[in-house]
C-alpha cells in the first residue's frame, strides 16, 4: 500500500464546509429536494463524517406537486443510508390559511414553500440549513456567501453580508437567526454531473430520457399533469424528454433529449447552448425573481 | 478537474467586464439564453454594445447604479481546467472586497488602461496582491487598440510598474505583462496579428499553463475541525480527527505534536471516506487517527514535531478593516485562527497605510472601514501561529465583533 491521496479541490472544499457546520452549529439540517444537487450533498456529507453516520436530519419541503419518481427515490435513499427524514407539507400551510394557493395560467406552489420552510425552521429550532444552491446557477446566487446569515424572518440582507476570507467561516449568530450553508457554491452544473458520473451516484429516473405527456408554452416544454394549469388550445403530445433540473411539476420544464446514461448527459451538457435555469419557469417571472424570493427567505 | 481561482480588480472604465465577458464568450461559456438576456438588457438600457457587467452584477442595486458592489463569482472552463473568477470593484471604498477576492486567489489580474498608465488604483491593486502574497500576478495592459497597438506605450507602462515592484519585499511574486484589447479580443483567449511585436502568451494560454505545484510548499498544518466518533460496535474505540491539510503533505508514520497541549504522537492512518492512504497532499480534507489515545479537540492543530510554529500571548499583524465601527485601542474582539477562537484586545495601532499608498501614518489612533494598518494584539490565551509570509493558513485570522457577530476585519501576522 503506497497510495497517495490527490485532492479534488471542489470535493475537499465541500467536505470542509460540512465539517464546519457540524462544529459551529447545534442543530443543522440538510434541505433535501430529491434533485441531483441535494443528492450530491448527501454523498459529500457521507464522506465528511465516515465512518460515522450523517449527523443531521434531512428536511423535505413537499409542495404536493412533485414528480412521483422523485418521492420514490427519496424514500429509497433514506432507507438505504438510514437517514432521518423530516417532511413538511405546503398543503398544511394552505389548509391552515397561512398562504393562499395561486391561481391562473402560471400558478405554482414554488413561492409558497418559503412559509413552510420558515415554519419548520422555527418548529425544530434549526440554526443551520444546508442547501445545494450553486453560484453559477443564477446571478443573485452568484453573490451568496457560503455561510449566509438570515434574520428571524428568514430574510437575506444582500447588501450587508459578512466577508469570507480564506477558509475562515464565521457562523456566529444571535438566537432566532439562522445560517443558510451552501457547500457546493463553487461547483458548476458540469462539475455536479461529472461527480455523479465519477462516484456512480444514483439519481431519479426523470433525469434520463423518457416518454412524457407534455405541452409547449412560451417555448418551454411543460409536463401535462393535473397540477399544472393548461389552456384548452395548449395541445398535449408525447415527447422524448428529460429534466436537467428538478423542482416541482409547476416550475420545472423538460428538455427534448435522448440521453439515457450519465455519460450521455455529461456529453449533452458539455455542448448545450442553454443554461440549466433556462428551464426554470420560476426564474422567468422577472430579472430579479431570485433576489426577491431570497429576500423573503427562499433558499 | 483542476480548479484555478483568479481574482480581478478594476473599475468599469478599465474594461474589466469586457475582459471577463470576452473570456466567457471565447471559451463558449456563455449559453444562448444568458447571451440573449445580456443583449436584451443592453438594448433596454440604450447601449450599442454588449454590457457584460449585466451578467455579473447580480443585485438590483448594482444594476440600477451600474456599479459592482459585492464580489461576484464567475465560472468558466476549458478542456484543461475549471476557472473561478472572484470579480471585485476597484475603488478605494471596496478595498475590503478586493482583499476578500485576493484571499481565495492563486492568480490575480491587474488591469491598466493603456491610455492612462499606472494610476492610484494600480498602486492599490498591487499593494493588496503583495500583502496577501498572491503568487501569480498578470498585469493586463488593456485598450491597446486605442493607442494604435504601440509597443512603446506598453513598454513605458511596464517600466513604471517595475519601479513599483522594486519596492516589493515579496521576491517570489511572478509578474507577467500582457498587452491586450478586451474589446477586440487581442491576446485575451488567443493571440491575434494586431501586436506581432509581443512574443508572450495570451491571458488564457498563460492561465492554462499555470500548474498548481507552483504554489509554495510550506510547513504542514492540520487544524482539527471535529472529532469523528461513530456510535457503531465495529468502531467502538475509533477517534478520527477531521480536517483539511495545509502547507504540504502528511504521511502515515509522521511524528506529530498536538497544539496547544504539546503532546506527541504518530500518524496511524490517513483516511478519506472508506479508503486508507499512505500520504495526502495539501488541500485534502481527510480524517487522521493517531497511535496514542490522547486528548484532541476542535481548535487544536497537528503539526510535524520538527516544524513547530511560534507560540505567544501577543501578536502583530497587518489588518484590513471591514466594519463600519472603527477599530480602536482597548477594544476586544474574538480572533478566529484556523478552527480556533481566542479573545483578543487591541493593544495599539502602529500605523495606518495612507489610501494613496504614499506612506504610513504612525500617529493614527484608529483604523476605519477599508483601511489597512499594523496592529498589536494582546491575547487571552497562548496562540500557536506562523508569520503570514511563511505560511498562509497559519498566519491569517479574522476578527469577529463580539456584539454584532460580524466579521469585522482580517489579519496577516508579521
Amino acid at each position: 500500500m503506497s497510495k497517495i491521496l490527490k485532492t479534488n479541490a471542489l470535493e475537499s472544499e465541500a467536505i470542509y464546509i460540512f465539517r464546519e457546520v457540524v462544529a459551529q452549529f447545534e442543530n443543522p439540517v440538510l434541505l433535501f429536494s430529491g434533485g441531483k444537487d441535494s443528492i450530491t450533498l448527501v454523498r459529500l456529507a457521507q464522506k465528511a463524517f465516515y465512518p460515522g453516520k450523517i449527523p443531521f436530519p434531512l428536511l423535505h419541503v413537499d409542495t404536493g406537486h412533485n414528480f412521483p419518481e422523485t418521492i420514490e427515490f427519496r424514500d429509497k435513499l433514506v432507507e438505504e443510508l438510514g437517514l432521518n427524514l423530516i417532511v413538511r407539507h405546503v398543503q398544511d400551510a394552505i389548509d391552515e390559511g397561512k398562504v393562499t394557493e395561486e391561481t391562473g395560467k402560471y400558478s405554482s406552489r414554488n413561492m409558497l414553500q418559503t412559509t413552510t420552510l420558515l415554519d419548520a425552521i422555527e418548529e425544530f429550532k434549526f440554526d443551520a440549513c444546508i442547501g445545494g444552491a450553486r453560484r453559477d446557477e443564477e446571478k443573485a446566487r452568484a453573490k451568496e456567501r457560503i455561510f449566509s446569515v438570515r434574520d428571524d424572518f428568514g430574510q437575506w440582507d444582500e447588501k450587508n453580508q459578512r466577508p469570507e476570507l480564506f477558509d475562515l467561516l464565521n457562523g456566529k449568530i444571535e438566537i432566532g437567526q439562522n445560517v443558510r450553508v451552501f457547500p457546493i457554491s463553487n461547483w458548476t452544473e458540469l462539475d455536479v454531473w461529472s461527480y455523479i458520473e465519477q462516484e456512480h451516484i444514483e439519481i431519479p429516473s426523470i433525469y434520463f430520457s423518457h416518454k412524457r405527456e407534455t405541452f409547449v408554452r412560451d417555448g418551454l416544454i411543460w409536463s401535462a399533469s393535473k397540477y399544472v394549469y393548461r389552456e384548452e388550445d395548449e395541445e398535449v403530445l408525447e415527447r422524448i424528454v428529460r429534466f436537467r433540473t428538478v423542482g416541482d411539476m409547476t416550475c420545472t420544464a423538460a428538455v427534448e433529449s435522448d440521453a439515457d446514461t450519465i455519460e450521455q448527459i455529461v456529453k449533452e451538457i458539455k455542448v448545450s447552448t442553454i443554461s440549466e435555469r433556462g428551464a426554470r419557469i420560476d426564474d422567468k417571472r422577472s430579472e430579479a425573481a431570485m433576489e426577491k424570493r431570497k429576500q423573503q427567505g427562499y433558499f | 478537474m483542476e480548479v484555478l481561482k483568479i481574482a480581478t480588480a478594476g473599475s468599469v472604465d478599465d474594461g474589466k467586464s469586457t475582459l471577463i465577458g470576452r473570456l466567457l464568450y471565447d471559451t463558449k461559456s456563455l449559453t444562448d439564453d444568458k447571451l440573449e438576456a445580456i443583449e436584451r438588457n443592453s438594448k433596454k438600457k440604450g447601449y450599442d454594445y454588449l454590457d457584460f457587467s449585466l451578467a455579473t452584477d447580480g443585485l438590483v442595486a448594482e444594476r440600477e447604479q451600474g456599479i459592482t458592489i459585492d464580489v461576484a463569482h464567475i465560472y468558466f472552463s476549458t478542456k484543461k481546467k475549471s476557472y473561478i473568477i472572484a470579480d471585485t470593484p476597484g475603488h478605494v471604498e471596496y478595498t475590503r472586497n478586493m482583499v476578500t477576492g485576493a484571499s481565495q486567489a492563486q492568480a490575480s489580474i491587474i488591469l491598466i488602461d493603456a491610455r492612462k498608465g499606472v494610476i492610484e488604483q494600480t498602486y492599490r491593486h498591487f499593494f493588496i496582491n503583495n500583502l496577501l502574497r498572491v503568487k501569480q500576478v498578470i498585469v493586463a495592459v488593456n485598450k491597446m487598440d486605442l493607442v494604435d497597438y504601440d509597443q512603446q506605450v506598453f513598454e513605458n507602462i511596464k517600466a513604471d510598474f517595475e519601479k513599483l515592484n522594486a519596492q516589493s519585499s515579496y521576491e517570489e511574486q511572478k509578474i507577467t505583462f500582457i498587452p491586450i484589447s478586451a474589446l477586440k479580443g487581442d491576446n485575451v483567449a488567443q493571440k491575434t496579428d494586431a501586436m506581432s511585436w509581443y512574443t508572450g502568451d495570451s491571458v488564457l494560454d498563460f492561465l492554462e499553463a499555470l500548474k498548481p505545484e507552483q504554489e509554495e510548499l510550506t510547513a504542514a498544518r492540520f487544524p482539527v475541525q471535529t472529532v469523528i466518533r461513530p456510535k457503531k460496535d465495529e468502531f467502538h474505540d475509533y477517534r478520527g480527527y477531521a480536517g483539511k491539510i495545509y502547507g504540504s503533505s502528511l504521511k502515515v508514520g509522521d511524528a506529530v505534536t498536538v497544539l496547544p497541549s504539546l503532546t506527541s504522537s504518530k500518524i496511524k492512518s490517513i483516511e478519506f471516506f472508506d479508503e486508507q492512504y499512505e500520504e495526502a497532499v495539501a488541500g485534502s480534507s481527510v480524517t487522521i487517527t493517531l497511535e496514542n489515545d490522547i486528548n484532541v479537540t476542535r481548535g487544536d492543530i497537528l503539526v510535524k514535531s520538527d516544524e513547530m510554529p511560534h507560540a505567544a500571548k501577543t501578536l502583530t499583524a497587518s489588518v484590513c478593516w471591514m466594519d463600519g465601527k472603527a477599530l480602536i485601542p482597548g477594544a476586544k474582539y474574538e480572533i478566529q485562527h484556523n478552527t480556533n477562537r481566542v479573545l483578543a484586545k487591541i493593544d495599539s495601532i502602529e500605523n495606518v497605510i495612507s489610501t494613496d499608498y504614499s506612506g504610513e501614518d504612525a500617529s493614527a489612533t484608529q483604523l476605519t472601514l477599508n483601511e489597512i494598518g499594523k496592529v498589536n494584539f494582546k491575547l487571552s490565551k497562548n496562540l500557536f501561529f506562523d508569520n503570514y509570509a511563511d505560511n498562509k493558513a497559519g498566519g491569517s485570522f479574522i476578527l469577529i465583533d463580539t456584539q454584532s457577530n460580524t466579521t469585522a476585519g482580517v489579519g496577516f501576522i508579521g
